[in-house]
């Protein structure tokens, strides 16, 4: 019997013949990182564990982007002392804002710095670890203890995952994009649909998503609650991975005989913009069922909806056109590569001129951190991954999730609306 | 190793964001997180729990982020055992991680309400509703992960491994 590409990767970093869903494994990691906000409890474990320098500082990757540039005193305290600790330790691959390099979101920033290789095994202290899938890794999200102890011994323990596959086909209808597919296929399976399982995403649809699209895809998996999610390398994945200085690899592919806890079939051409509406990724509508809904606020950014082909994408529905005076737009470009990308193309000028706050790359408002929170009763429509009750203000504000073009054109008029009302 | 303590009972999905709100993510000392535990949502929870009381969840308790800031404010407050129809992948390591005994036990949950007294021992499984004289058993943890539980969580177990590798190696481990 065959196995899934996710078996393929951890039985070559298990160094076995194969494996099987629920068999434990020992594998190393190819890549350990984590954030500010959880990168300060890995070091205070890692030195209780007597550790003093991490199995492979090359194999560290230290991104200081959710409390960055610091928000608040302590904030500063904290990036400081990953600093140090990146410094004492040999952690070339440190990133903060505003340090003459690259910087911003982890999981926009990783694969443009070339650090994100097909068929790697990468422990993130981070849930939205699971977006380096879009590029053929294994990639899972681990607490900070977790991800101490790899740092320290270079290897984690997994528990191999049943897969789901998801077979994407059928024309894409105009304005839906990565994030209604996603959001759509978190509608039908739950925000439990996944736990502890694989999601393979594959088919016609999603090979003809760029790369920016596909890490949309798998940064939602740990939203339905997946362990990992993955797409197969392909000619796309492979110039990826060209431009930004990537060679070699393990492009794994599931064998035709191999063993799917489920098989799912999505026709996209049944599939309209959607949105998710609070408290939670699953409570997904279609975009028809909530026009008009009154807002706050708009966010468009994250490591979900933040690269250039989302910039670019909010930006044709916002070209010549106004922000509402009803609502404020945030506009966050994930890294500083897409930040000078949009304004080489022109695409932040389009988001200064119709009035929005454009801000340098940070996590802030997505886990209402800072940068746009939200007072009771506020309403946000966001291009982020999470609409906990909470998640970007106070526990009385609401969140919808959605497209960059449903937020832009949401921006425009002021109620969630679909981009065809302000562009027509 | 057998646990009796007072339940408090939460739903289904009961994310991290509840359990340490976004906003508090720079705190590093678990006393200082366990003041801010559930206070967006359940607000007397981190002012009436008591140390040695059991947490009973719903379906996918632990979900969304990574923060094991949440896990830590719940061993802060001296929680003695957590017991859910099931677990977010992360929020359950996270738990073993820091040595805090979780069990997996979708037949007991409708089964156990509010304040009642249970009594669940985590080596066999067993699960004993005292104030119900309801008892069932569920699969227990695998014996590593009791392992790590038993070390004292994964910073101890950890630890032992470095030490144990050290004369090979000469390196990552101070003396």
């Amino acid at each position: 019997m065959g196995m899934t590409m996710t078996e393929k990767i951890l039985a070559q970093a298990a160094d076995q013949a194969e494996v099987r869903p629920g068999e434990i494994v020992e594998v190393p990691a190819d890549l350990v990182f984590g954030q500010d906000t959880t990168m300060p409890l890995a070091v205070i474990a890692f030195r209780q564990m007597g550790a003093e320098y991490p199995f492979d500082p090359e194999k560290v990757a230290i991104v200081c982007d959710h409390f960055v540039p610091n928000a608040t005193v302590q904030a500063a305290e904290r990036t400081r002392s990953l600093r140090e600790f990146a410094r004492e330790h040999g952690v070339a691959n440190y990133f903060e804002a505003g340090r003459g390099e690259n910087f911003g979101v982890e999981h926009a920033l990783l694969p443009e710095e070339g650090l994100i290789r097909p068929g790697m095994v990468i422990v993130g202290a981070d849930s939205h670890t699971t977006s380096y899938g879009a590029l053929g890794a294994f990639a899972s999200g681990f607490g900070s203890t977790d991800v101490a102890a790899a740092m320290a011994l270079g290897r984690v323990w997994l528990r191999v995952p049943e897969t789901m596959r998801f077979v994407y086909t059928g024309e894409l209808n105009p304005w839906v994009s990565a994030k209604d597919l996603i959001l759509y296929t978190i509608g039908k399976i739950g925000v439990a649909g996944a736990l502890y399982r694989a999601m393979e995403l594959i088919g016609p649809v999603i090979e003809s998503l760029s790369v920016d699209q596909r890490l949309t895809m798998c940064n939602m998996g740990v939203e339905a609650g997946a362990k990992n999610a993955i797409i197969p390398v392909d000619r796309e994945t492979e110039d990826y991975l060209e431009s930004v200085g990537v060679e070699g690899g393990f492009a794994a592919i599931s064998d035709s005989d191999c063993q799917y806890y489920s098989v799912t079939g999505i026709d996209v051409s049944e599939v309209e913009p959607q949105v998710a509406c609070p408290p939670s990724p699953d409570n997904v509508k279609d975009l028809s069922e909530v026009l008009g809904v009154t807002l706050d606020a708009v966010f468009i950014g994250s490591c979900t909806n933040g690269r250039i082909d989302d910039l670019r994408r909010a930006a044709r529905v916002l070209e010549g056109k106004r922000v509402s005076s009803d609502l404020r737009l945030i506009v966050i470009p994930a890294t500083q590569e897409v930040y000078a990308q949009a304004l080489h193309e022109g695409i932040l000028q389009v988001f200064v001129e119709a009035g929005a706050a454009v801000s340098t790359p940070t996590c802030g408002p997505c886990f209402g951190g800072h940068m746009g929170l939200l007072a009771p009763g506020e309403r946000v429509i966001a291009t982020t991954n999470r609409n906990f009750r909470g998640r970007m203000g106070h526990p009385a504000s609401e969140v919808y999730l959605s497209s960059p073009v449903v937020a832009a054109a949401s921006a425009v008029m002021g109620r969630i609306a679909h981009p065809e009302e302000v562009t027509r | 190793m057998i646990i009796e303590g007072r339940v408090w009972k939460l739903g289904d999905n009961v994310d991290t964001d509840q359990l340490v709100p976004g906003r508090y993510l720079t705190l590093t000392d678990s006393q200082e997180l366990a003041s801010h535990c559930l206070e967006d949502t359940v607000p007397r929870f981190r002012e009436e729990v008591r140390p040695g009381d059991i947490l009973v969840g719903g379906k996918n308790f632990g979900c969304g982020s990574s923060r094991e800031h949440a896990p830590a404010a719940l061993k802060a407050l001296g929680i003695s055992c957590l017991l859910a129809s099931s677990f977010a992948r992360i929020f359950f390591r996270n738990c073993i991680n820091l040595g805090l005994p979780v069990l997996i036990a979708p037949e007991a949950i409708s089964d156990i309400q509010d304040s009642d007294r249970i009594r669940v021992n985590v080596e066999t499984g067993e699960i004993e509703n005292v104030s119900r004289s309801f008892r069932c058993s569920v699969p227990p943890l695998a014996p590593f992960l009791l392992g790590i539980i038993d070390a004292g969580g994964l910073t101890a177990y950890a630890r032992n491994q470095l030490h144990a590798q050290a004369p090979e190696t000469e390196r990552g481990v101070s003396p």
